[in-house]
């Protein structure tokens, strides 16, 4: 999948190519250089990719970040360590610069830590929504600004990986309040945490009843059907979407199977290689993330999610640009469209 | 106590020989006719395999029409019971087993009246007992008190959640409880030795009073003082429940079949089943006879300590009382301006025949 498909400029839009006559060549021109030019370019200025990972505590975030990157971005948490339990919803980022190639990744990485955890849950989702929207928010007063850095940096969040808890009946109430919200403000794959709980066939009828779930609420997840640009594009998106949520297992540790170090969780009744397609469904997460779909993914970031929050966001200040000299937007307090709280803190009750 | 004994009873060289040494021999014989009766209550989140659990424990199938609720069925859904009986029968020992299911525990958003139900059901059942109890007919009286409560922990946490140390502090004065480890086939040992570990440092840290196995007594003989020394050690069991038979080494076994290896549900290195349902037979007197002396006559003490007033709902709080005082406030409010309406509309309406009288209610 060639990362340069499209024009790495922030405002190309969605608009197909305009008809164009093609004409005669009489010869080698050199046209087909401008790509190494774009190569050139984008590995010296090096690419940015946000990322945020939401789920209750356990499931193993902090390791698939890890297991992604294959690399110690966090400490994961083991199980039964002592962790003191957050009282409210907080989220913390931590960022990266990994190279690989001579291609450089600023990788940021937010987490959640307390999400769902509380006994009354009831709009834990507004911080992560408050975030999602303070750093649109950021970007756009960047934007607006009449004399405007070259390079604006990029803190919105291009994807959001959703860690539903491997129960093998179907989508929790929680769940579905949270990807309702979420699906509309930033780009969600939810997948199947912690998979090595369910055997094949529970896996698959799972998926099959999440799947159903998503589709009855009207849920549309990463890859979003409606943007999909051509055939291609649908039948490569039609494939990944037919197995999502991937079931996913996560390990940072290595260990020996016939003679090749892998990653992977020993028990006593064998080892879970986490790169093994027979085993779990990692690497298609990692494709779909990493090597595949990164770009498209920034993509639909800064051309879907981002404008549709420019648009309410102008309608709400009354001002469309008209020329310079434009209305500065005063900022507004982050929030969905109002002002966001931190979770309530219900712990003051006594049972 | 008779003197005509069975031949093996008579030892003709110790004079003074009575003979109730047979005495346990009749309770045995009375006991096995009468059959036992144990009421065991399963709390946890949906999914944590409480089900399947229960069926491996008793060889039985005690779900066969189960329908698993789907997600929008389950937004609206409050925390039901569900008791279902089974009788089961070995060696001619019969056993009525009850197992209280709960479901809908936890699934909500806001999670914080899911146990309302069940402590409502639980002291019920109480009640019902103290009432046969002290009724005039007591020949018959049926044991539905729960005996002991299996709560499911979920081995993908850090430890103990804020509802789960809620809960088992809300019942644990009421009923037995057993905590167990769910899924275990998701952590790998050294992972169970550290949740077990903090489970219980939680456990201690909110003073939460769990079943504990009473010691063996010293004329025991070593096996039975080492099975118990273990089973003590293995608190929270950690379990794996399955009635598939999945052929593994040359014989079948019941198990888990993945793709990385089988799990065998009554390996004892695999997961701690064996140990849970050992424990739960050997100490299935006992979980009655805490349940009898403890619970219920702390249940009872407190009642009767009440007089015959009988209590809506101990864990109203402050709040919802003030709630509910509003509540009525509200609706004699609303009660008032309707009868001056009417009143209004009496007078516009009427010939002077004076304004209806209302009545306070």
């Amino acid at each position: 999948m060639d990362p340069l498909r499209q024009s790495p400029s922030p405002s190309s839009s969605r608009a197909s190519s305009p008809r164009t006559f093609s004409c005669e060549r009489l010869g080698y021109v050199g046209i087909e250089a401008v790509l190494d030019q774009l190569k050139i370019k984008a590995m010296k200025m090096g690419f940015e990719f946000n990322i945020m990972v939401v789920g209750q505590s356990g499931l193993g975030k902090s390791t698939m970040v890890n297991t992604l990157f294959k690399s110690k971005i966090w400490k994961s948490t083991m199980p039964g360590l002592r962790v003191p339990m957050p009282q409210t919803l907080q989220l913390h980022s931590v960022t990266h610069v990994i190279e690989e190639n001579g291609v450089k990744l600023k990788l940021t990485v937010t987490d959640t830590p307390g999400f769902g955890d509380q006994i009354n849950n009831d709009k834990c989702w507004d911080p992560i929504l408050g975030y999602i929207n303070e750093q649109y928010e950021r970007y756009l007063q960047e934007e607006i600004l009449i004399t405007r850095q070259r390079h604006i940096p990029d803190t919105r969040v291009h994807c959001c990986v959703y860690f539903v808890p491997p129960t093998g009946h179907c989508l929790r109430p929680l769940d579905l309040e949270f990807l309702q919200r979420l699906c509309r403000a930033v780009n969600v794959v939810p997948v199947i945490a912690r998979a090595d709980s369910l055997t094949i066939e529970e896996r698959e009828a799972f998926r099959h009843r999440i799947q159903d779930d998503l589709k009855t609420h009207s849920i549309e997840v990463y890859p979003q059907k409606s943007f999909d640009e051509d055939i291609n594009d649908k039948i490569l998106n039609s494939k990944i979407r037919e197995r999502i949520p991937f079931a996913v297992v996560g390990a940072d540790r290595e260990h020996m199977v016939n003679g090749r170090c892998v990653l992977g969780r020993k028990t006593k009744w064998g080892i879970i290689e986490v790169e093994n397609m027979a085993h779990c469904e990692f690497p298609l997460l990692r494709d779909l993330l990493i090597r595949s779909h990164l770009q498209d993914l920034k993509d639909i970031t800064h051309n879907v999610h981002y404008e549709n929050y420019r648009i309410i966001r102008l309608k709400e200040s009354h001002a469309l640009p008209r020329g310079p000299g434009w209305v500065n937007l005063a900022p507004t307090p982050p929030g969905p469209g109002k002002v966001c709280r931190w979770a309530e803190d219900d712990s003051d009750e006594d049972f | 106590m008779s003197k005509q004994q069975p031949a093996q009873f008579i030892n003709p060289e110790t004079p003074g020989y009575v003979g109730f040494a047979n005495l346990p021999n009749q309770v045995h014989r009375k006991s096995v006719k009468k059959g036992f009766e144990f009421t065991l209550m399963v709390v946890g989140e949906s999914g944590l395999g409480k089900s399947t659990l229960i069926n491996s424990l008793f060889l039985t199938d005690l779900y066969p029409e189960r329908v698993i609720p789907g997600a929008a069925e389950k937004i609206e859904r409050t925390v039901q019971i569900e008791a279902s009986t089974v009788e089961i029968e070995e060696r001619g020992v019969k056993l009525r087993l009850t197992v209280v299911d709960t479901p809908g525990y936890g699934d909500a958003i806001n999670c914080r009246d899911c146990f309302k139900t069940i402590i409502c059901y639980i002291d019920e059942q109480f009640e019902r007992y103290l009432h046969d109890e002290s009724g005039l007919n007591r020949r018959h009286i049926v044991d539905n008190r729960v005996h002991c409560c299996f709560y499911f922990i979920s081995p993908f946490g850090h430890g103990l959640k804020p509802l789960d140390v809620a809960f088992m502090k809300a019942i644990h004065n009421k009923v037995n409880i057993v905590p167990v480890i769910a899924k275990a086939d998701t952590l790998t040992l050294k992972e169970r030795e550290r949740l077990k570990k903090r489970i219980l440092d939680e456990i201690e840290e909110h003073s939460i009073k769990i079943y504990h196995l009473p010691d063996a007594e010293s004329d025991e003989d070593e096996d039975f003082k080492e099975q118990t020394r273990l089973l003590k050690a293995s608190i929270p069991f950690s379990v794996v429940g399955s009635n598939q038979l999945i052929e593994a080494k040359g014989k079948k076994v019941r198990g888990r079949l993945y793709p990385w290896g089988v799990v065998e549900v009554e390996n004892p290195e695999h997961n701690d089943f064996l140990k849970l349902r050992t424990m739960l037979i050997t100490h299935m007197q006992d979980l009655q006879e805490v349940t009898q002396d403890l619970h219920y006559e702390n249940f009872r003490s407190e009642r009767l300590k009440r007089g015959g007033r009988k209590v809506e709902n101990e864990d109203m709080n402050k709040d919802q009382i003030l709630l509910e005082k509003e509540a009525e406030l509200r609706r004699m409010q609303e009660m008032i301006a309707r009868m001056q309406a009417q009143m209004q509309l009496q007078l516009q309406g009427g010939d002077g025949d004076g304004g209806v009288h209302g009545h306070h209610v």
